[in-house]
C-alpha cells in the first residue's frame, strides 16, 4: 500500500537533489501534495504561488521555457478547470514541457463533494494538441513515470489520488513505456481495459472470474494520450467483449476512447464510470461502490455483460 | 540609437507595418501604432538581443501579452534581421505570469538577463494579471519589467468607459512594484524611463507607457474603430503619403 502522490514526490524530491533544474511550483498545496520535503530541503528549486492556479500554470511555462524541468502541484480540480486556458495555450500549444501533477483526482476528495471532485480531466484535456495524459495506478508506477517525465519533451498531466493504495505491480520489475498498455493476465473471453486507480479493483475482478470460469485479460491503460490503440484492437479480435472501468463522467474519456478506436470494427463496449449526475457525497471507497467501479461491481457487470 | 535614429526607425516600422496589414486585410492596427515606439525601442536600444544570440542563456526576454498586436512586433523584429519570436500569446492576461517564471528562473540560475513583458490597457481587465503582480513582489522581481500601453481606448470604446483604470500607478504601486509613467509617442521620454529603472532595488517595475491608440496615421489616431479597423485603398493611399512625409522629414533632421 503506497499514495501515489508521495511516491510521485519522493522519487521527484531524490532526483531533484541531483539536478537543480528540476523545479516544482504549488498553490498553497505543498500539503496535500506532500511537498513539505522537498520545500523544506530544496528551497531554491521550489516557487510557492499562494492559491492562484492561472499564475502558478503561466509561472510554470515561463521557468520551461528557460530551461527548467518544471512540475507544477495541487489540486486535480483546480488545475483542470480554474487554470484550463493557461494549460491549454500556455502548456500544450506553446509545446512548454511542464509537467501537471494533479492530486486527489477522480473523486478522492470524497466528502468534500463536486466542486472538488475532476470526473472531467481526461475528457478535456484529450482535446489539446500537444498534452499527454497519464493516471499511474500504483507506487511502483508512478515512481517509473516521474523519472520519464525529467526530460520528457512536452506537456504531460497526470492525475493521482490521495490514500494509499494497494500494488498491482509485485515488483520493479515490468516494463512502463510511453503510450502503452500493459497486460496484467491474458484471457479469451472478455477484456477489462482501466485506468489509474480502478486498474487494481480490474486486476481483483480478472482473478475472481477466472475463478468463476471466465478467462478474462486486463489491460492497465495508464496512457490516455499517447495511448495504446494497437492493444484496444488486439483486444476486441481476441477477446470480442471490452469493459472499460474509470473514475471520470462516462462521457469523454477512457469508455468513450476506446469506443472511438473500435468505431470502425466495433465489438460490444460496456462502460463503467460515473454517470452524467452530481455524484453522491461519501468516502472514496463508498463511490466507488455506488457507481460499481470496484470489483464487486465490475465482477457483477461482467458477469451480466457475458450472458448476453 | 540615438533618439532621432530611434524615431526615424519607428516611422520606417510604421510604414511597412501598414504594408503587412493592408496585405494581409487583418490586424490590429489601432494598438499596433501605439506600441510600436516602444516596441522598436526595446529592440533597437534598450534590451541585450541580436539574432546572433537567440539561443544566448543571458539574453533580454520580451513578451507580447498583448498579443492581437503580433504584427508590429513582427515588423519590429523584421527591422532586426529576426526570423520569428520565441514566444507569442493571443490569450489575454497570461504574458505577465509567464514574464514572472522567466525573471525566477533568471534568479535561480543566477543570471542577470532582463524579462520584458508589454500588455494593453484594455488587458487589464483580466483577473490573473493581478496574480502575477503579487507574486513579482514576493519575489522581488526587479529583473521584471511591465509596460501597460496606455492608449486609452479598447475595443468597445474608452477604457474608463467599459471598466475604469484611472487608477493604474495607485494600484501597482499598492502591490508593491516600482511605477514610472512616461509618453510612448516620444523616444526621447522612452530612452529616459528606462535609463532609469533601478534593476537592483528589490522591486518588479512597472511602466504606464501614454501613448495615442493609431499613431502616426491622422486619421486613426483616438478613434476606437480603428482597433482592428482596415483601410481601404483610399485611406491606404493616405497614410502612406503621411508616413512618407514623415520619414522624409525625420531623414533631413538627422
Amino acid at each position: 500500500m503506497f499514495a501515489c502522490r508521495k511516491s510521485f514526490t519522493d522519487t521527484l524530491l531524490a532526483l531533484a537533489k541531483e539536478d537543480k533544474d528540476i523545479v516544482a511550483v504549488t498553490t498553497d498545496a505543498r500539503g496535500s501534495v506532500t511537498l513539505g520535503d522537498f520545500a523544506k530541503e530544496l528551497p531554491e528549486q521550489f516557487v510557492e504561488c499562494g492559491i492562484a492556479e492561472q499564475d502558478a500554470v503561466g509561472i510554470a511555462a515561463g521557468l520551461a521555457h528557460s530551461g527548467k524541468k518544471t512540475f507544477v502541484c495541487g489540486p486535480a480540480c483546480f488545475y483542470v478547470a480554474r487554470s484550463l486556458e493557461q494549460v491549454k495555450v500556455d502548456l500544450a500549444y506553446s509545446r512548454n514541457p511542464v509537467t501537471i501533477l494533479g492530486v486527489s483526482g477522480g473523486v478522492a476528495y470524497g466528502a468534500l463533494g463536486t466542486t472538488h471532485h475532476s470526473l472531467h480531466d481526461m475528457a478535456v484535456l484529450r482535446c489539446f494538441p500537444g498534452m499527454s495524459i497519464c493516471l499511474p495506478c500504483d507506487g511502483r508506477q508512478t515512481e517509473k513515470l516521474v523519472k520519464l517525465l525529467v526530460d520528457y519533451p512536452q506537456a504531460c498531466y497526470v492525475r493521482v489520488g490521495r490514500a494509499a493504495v494497494p500494488d498491482v505491480y509485485a515488483d520493479d520489475n515490468f516494463l512502463f513505456e510511453v503510450g502503452k498498455a500493459n497486460l496484467l493476465m491474458d484471457g479469451k473471453d472478455l477484456t477489462i481495459i482501466a485506468v489509474g486507480e480502478t486498474v487494481y479493483h480490474a486486476q481483483q475482478a480478472g482473478i475472481e472470474l477466472a475463478k468463476q470460469g471466465i478467462s478474462t485479460r486486463v489491460l492497465d491503460m495508464a496512457w490516455i494520450k499517447p495511448c495504446d490503440k494497437e492493444a484496444v484492437l488486439k483486444a476486441a479480435r481476441e477477446t470480442g467483449r471490452i469493459i472499460t472501468v474509470e473514475e471520470h463522467s462516462k462521457f469523454g474519456g477512457l469508455g468513450a476512447m476506446v469506443c472511438e478506436i473500435l468505431s470502425e470494427n466495433p465489438v460490444p463496449v460496456r462502460i463503467l464510470g460515473i454517470p452524467d449526475e452530481d455524484a453522491i457525497h461519501g468516502t472514496n471507497k463508498e463511490i466507488f461502490h455506488h457507481y460499481g467501479i470496484d470489483t464487486e461491481g465490475i465482477v457483477k457487470s461482467a458477469l451480466d455483460f457475458i450472458k448476453r | 540609437m540615438n533618439v532621432k535614429e530611434l524615431t526615424l526607425q519607428s516611422a520606417v516600422n510604421r510604414k511597412r507595418l501598414m504594408e503587412i496589414v493592408y496585405n494581409a486585410k487583418a490586424g490590429h492596427i489601432g494598438g499596433d501604432l501605439s506600441s510600436l515606439n516602444v516596441m522598436t525601442a526595446l529592440y533597437s536600444d534598450i534590451m541585450n538581443i541580436s539574432p546572433a544570440q537567440v539561443k544566448d542563456p543571458n539574453r533580454d526576454r520580451f513578451i507580447l501579452s498583448k498579443g492581437h498586436c503580433v504584427e508590429a512586433l513582427y515588423t519590429v523584429l523584421e527591422s532586426r534581421g529576426f526570423i520569428a519570436p520565441s514566444l507569442t500569446n493571443t490569450s489575454l492576461g497570461h504574458g505577465l505570469s509567464i514574464g514572472v517564471g522567466m525573471a525566477i528562473a533568471a534568479k535561480m540560475d543566477k543570471r542577470n538577463y532582463k524579462t520584458y513583458v508589454l500588455m494593453g490597457d484594455g488587458e487589464q481587465g483580466e483577473g490573473s494579471i493581478y496574480e502575477a503582480a503579487m507574486a513579482g513582489h514576493q519575489y522581488k522581481l526587479d529583473n521584471l519589467v511591465a509596460i501597460i500601453d496606455r492608449n486609452h481606448l479598447q475595443i468597445s470604446g474608452n477604457t474608463e468607459d467599459v471598466m475604469a483604470l484611472d487608477s493604474i500607478p495607485t494600484r501597482w504601486s499598492a502591490f508593491g512594484w516600482d511605477v514610472k509613467e512616461m509618453n510612448g509617442d516620444d523616444m526621447q521620454s522612452i530612452k529616459d524611463t528606462f535609463a532609469n529603472i533601478d534593476y537592483n532595488n528589490g522591486k518588479p517595475h512597472l511602466i504606464v507607457s501614454n501613448t495615442t491608440k493609431g499613431k502616426g496615421i491622422s486619421f486613426m489616431e483616438n478613434v476606437a474603430s480603428w482597433h482592428h479597423g482596415m483601410p481601404n485603398e483610399e485611406q491606404y493611399q493616405q497614410a502612406m503619403v503621411e508616413l512618407n512625409q514623415a520619414i522624409e522629414e525625420l531623414k533631413s533632421q538627422l
